[in-house]
């Protein structure tokens, strides 16, 4: 393999195309290109993105390598146009040390297809009582930033307040998993005409709600960054553009399923919908598309949650939460978001790539295509489109809500440190 | 049809024609004819993943004088009930050759995904699952209402029916709410608030938190089990304060009309949400509606296996 990889014909962000040159891991020209031994990529028609960030991730190494692992979801991300990655904490043993975020890490960096950025938890075994060794992984060679108890709410204001406070030495951030547990106990589905119908424990929007209000006043009152995960309800988006407008440091995420999906689908009973957060209703799924296009939720993220088979097959009740999302993310975004026009190239690449790097502090990462920057390109077909077969997936799992959905935009390339980590139909 | 999992996927003209079958069908009983020849050589499972005397016997009764084959398979404390997949289940069931599944189970949604799991060749006969459906319950309530307050081919239009107690986790509720409208009935729901869902208002029906405000007006009031335990969810103080505000009693009971009805899914709880001097008295139609269970559960299997040849 040349040295050299030339992008033909490249639309960045939507300009007129260029030529764009790599080597040794950087952007060396943009213009017109005129290497000669180099590998060539024609891009016409194609527009080059800042290599995909998601912050939200479970690639379930170590202890559950049963339904991903980290080459498996590596494999998962460059397919999705993802470059970076966040491993969640909620692994078997819990992310709650130095050592198990340097094993990530470590593991992630040895496969070398995205950068693999390990979350760490904010108490020890996810438990929400005491605080885990937060500043151990923020300076072990992990270099940990955000911190999460995801799949866990950190409930205890205390405990939160404490985390919040104590991350500011190092700039991280507290990644909170909004979710009143009391209000939600045993939870299956959002509260509303739905659940009262199929006779599923609602999950009410307010339990969110209500945890976002309570942090973003605590995170104001301490001075602290803020990022609140997986927003799915109007509310919520409502208290997050309140507190942007008073100046408040808080970030926000949606995933791509929050996106396109309602809680209408539960009425098949089928498990394969199920996820925490619930999908809401169409009002909601209204509200973030809004808060996405004017700002007040930063970012997409996969909230990538695989899961075997058997934990799906089964009833309702019994299911596990979550679904797979990094192999589709940029599809449903750009079906939804950009293909209608509502969203700009631009604003795609700041919430898919710049945004999120940003809020985890990742270095590197999410920077525009300039000459000298390094090479972390996702490389999309507008025109293409994608139909969503779970059998094809790079990931270890199927737990696909999309699986036989037709969506436009494809992913065509995936350019990692400079090397070709993905490109479509190899 | 194959399978019955919800009052939802029954036409009105369906579920009107289950209703005369079972009409017919205890005509036949009333005769002195115990058994029929309609299901000979059919197997019909018995699949309760939860506790159930009644409506294990009386679907068990049905099959028996439709000449089934029947097989109990009562769960309790065995792999069902640990959570052993509902997929391997169905294929035991399948290679023992089932020609319907009645399903009982604590999930909502149960019986659907045994349906839709193609798993299995039989009619799923919903038998309640979790908090979400019981439509055989709604089903004999409605023919039992029929039997006294209108003739044997109407529905139920310009009848109203009170459903009294937690519906918030009432599958016998859900069904009747959608069978009791599908007949043209008027539906009343009287609970506190915190045993009704908060989105009720796609459902079509009044709330009242007045029982002694409702019961002059209706037709038959449907009184729910109150579960102990939902004390201790706070969705009510004490049991006496509910027996006091939502209970009925002889003084309540004699606010209604002369000709209503007072009926009850069983097992009661005499003493919480009625008294035994209710579920005795000459208006409760309680031990009748374990009868016409019988009868309508006939109906069902006839119906949804013999009917369902072309399959």
């Amino acid at each position: 393999m040349s040295s050299k990889l030339v992008l033909k014909s490249v639309s960045i962000l939507g300009a007129a195309p260029v030529d764009v040159e790599i080597e040794k891991g950087l952007i060396s020209l943009i213009g017109k290109g005129n290497a000669s031994d180099a590998q060539v990529i024609d891009c016409a028609g194609f527009v080059a993105l800042p290599g995909f960030v998601d912050l939200h991730t479970h690639l379930r190494e170590p202890g559950r390598e049963n339904s991903e692992t980290i080459a498996t979801g590596s494999k998962a991300a460059a397919r999705g146009g993802y470059v970076a990655v966040s491993a969640m904490a909620n692994t078997l043993p819990v992310a709650d040390t130095a050592a198990i975020v340097e094993q990530v890490r470590n593991i992630g960096s040895n496969i070398g297809l995205v950068d693999v950025f390990p979350i760490g938890a904010v108490t020890k075994g996810l438990a929400g009582h005491e605080l885990s060794d937060i500043g151990s992984m923020a300076s072990s060679k992990a270099r940990v930033r955000v911190f999460s108890d995801d799949g866990n709410c950190v409930w205890d204001p205390l405990v939160m307040r404490r985390a919040l406070e104590y991350v500011k030495q190092f700039d991280g951030v507290i990644a909170q998993h909004a979710q009143e547990p009391r209000l939600t106990e045993k939870s299956q589905m959002n509260e509303g005409s739905i659940s009262a119908t199929l006779g599923l424990k609602g999950w009410p929007a307010v339990a969110e709600e209500s945890i976002i209000a309570r942090d973003i006043l605590l995170a104001n009152m301490v001075d602290a960054r803020l990022h609140i995960c997986h927003v799915t309800t109007r509310g919520g988006v409502e208290i997050i553009r309140w507190a942007k407008a008073q100046g408040m440091k808080v970030t926000a995420e949606v995933t791509p399923h929050h996106l396109l999906l309602t809680d209408e689908s539960a009425s098949t009973f089928d498990p394969i919908y199920k996820v925490n957060p619930p999908l809401r209703t169409q009002d909601d799924v209204n509200a973030l598309r809004a808060a996405l296009l004017d700002g007040t939720i930063d970012i997409v993220a996969t909230d990538h949650a695989p899961h075997p088979i058997e934990d799906k097959e089964c009833e309702w009740e019994n299911a596990a939460f979550g679904m797979v999302g990094l192999e589709t993310a940029f599809s449903i975004v750009y079906s939804t978001m950009v293909a209608s026009g509502a969203m700009s190239w631009d604003r795609l690449a700041s919430v898919m790539s710049i945004a999120p790097a940003a809020i985890g502090r990742y270095a590197n990462h999410g920077q525009h295509l300039e000459v000298g920057k390094p090479a972390h390109i996702t490389v999309v077909n507008p025109q293409g489109s994608i139909t969503v077969n779970r059998d094809e997936l790079a990931s270890k799992s199927r737990n696909t809500p999309f699986h036989g959905m037709n969506f436009q935009g494809a992913v065509v390339a995936t350019i990692f440190n400079g090397l070709l980590t993905h490109k479509v139909g190899e | 049809m194959r399978h019955l999992l919800s009052i939802s996927d029954l036409s009105r003209d369906f579920a009107l024609e289950i209703l005369s079958t079972a009409h017919e069908l205890s005509r036949v009983s009333e005769n002195g004819t115990k058994k029929l020849p309609t299901l000979r050589g059919k197997t019909v499972v018995n699949l309760f993943a939860e506790d159930s005397t009644r409506t294990r016997i009386s679907f068990e009764a049905a099959a028996k004088r439709l000449s089934a084959d029947v097989i109990n398979f009562s769960a309790k404390g065995s792999s069902v009930s640990k959570g052993e997949s509902l997929k391997d289940t169905a294929q035991t069931l399948q290679a023992l050759g089932a020609d319907a599944v009645i399903l009982r189970h604590p999930a909502s949604g149960a019986a659907h995904r045994l349906a839709q799991g193609r798993w299995i060749s039989g009619s799923v006969i919903n038998a309640g699952d979790g908090t979400h459906e019981h439509p055989s319950q709604a089903l004999l309530d409605a023919f039992t209402i029929q039997r006294h307050l209108c003739d044997s081919k109407g529905d139920l239009a310009g009848l109203h029916i009170a459903i009294v107690g937690d519906i918030l986790h009432s599958r016998v509720a859900r069904s009747n709410i959608l069978l009791l409208k599908k007949l043209g009935a008027t539906v009343t729901l009287v609970a506190p608030p915190t045993l009704i869902p908060f989105a009720w208002q796609s459902w079509g029906v009044e709330v009242s938190h007045d029982l002694d405000a409702v019961l002059p007006t209706v037709d038959a009031v449907i009184m729910l089990r109150i579960q102990k335990e939902r004390m201790s969810d706070l969705y009510f103080p004490s049991s006496r304060e509910y027996s006091a505000l939502f209970g009925i009693n002889a003084e309540r009971a004699s606010l209604m009309k002369s000709h209503a009805l007072v009926m009850h899914p069983g097992p009661m709880n005499r003493g919480l949400e009625i008294t035994a001097e209710v579920a005795d008295s000459s208006a409760s139609v309680v031990v009748e509606q374990v009868a016409n269970g019988v009868s309508v559960r006939m109906a069902i299997l006839y119906l949804f296996i013999a009917g369902n040849q072309e399959d």
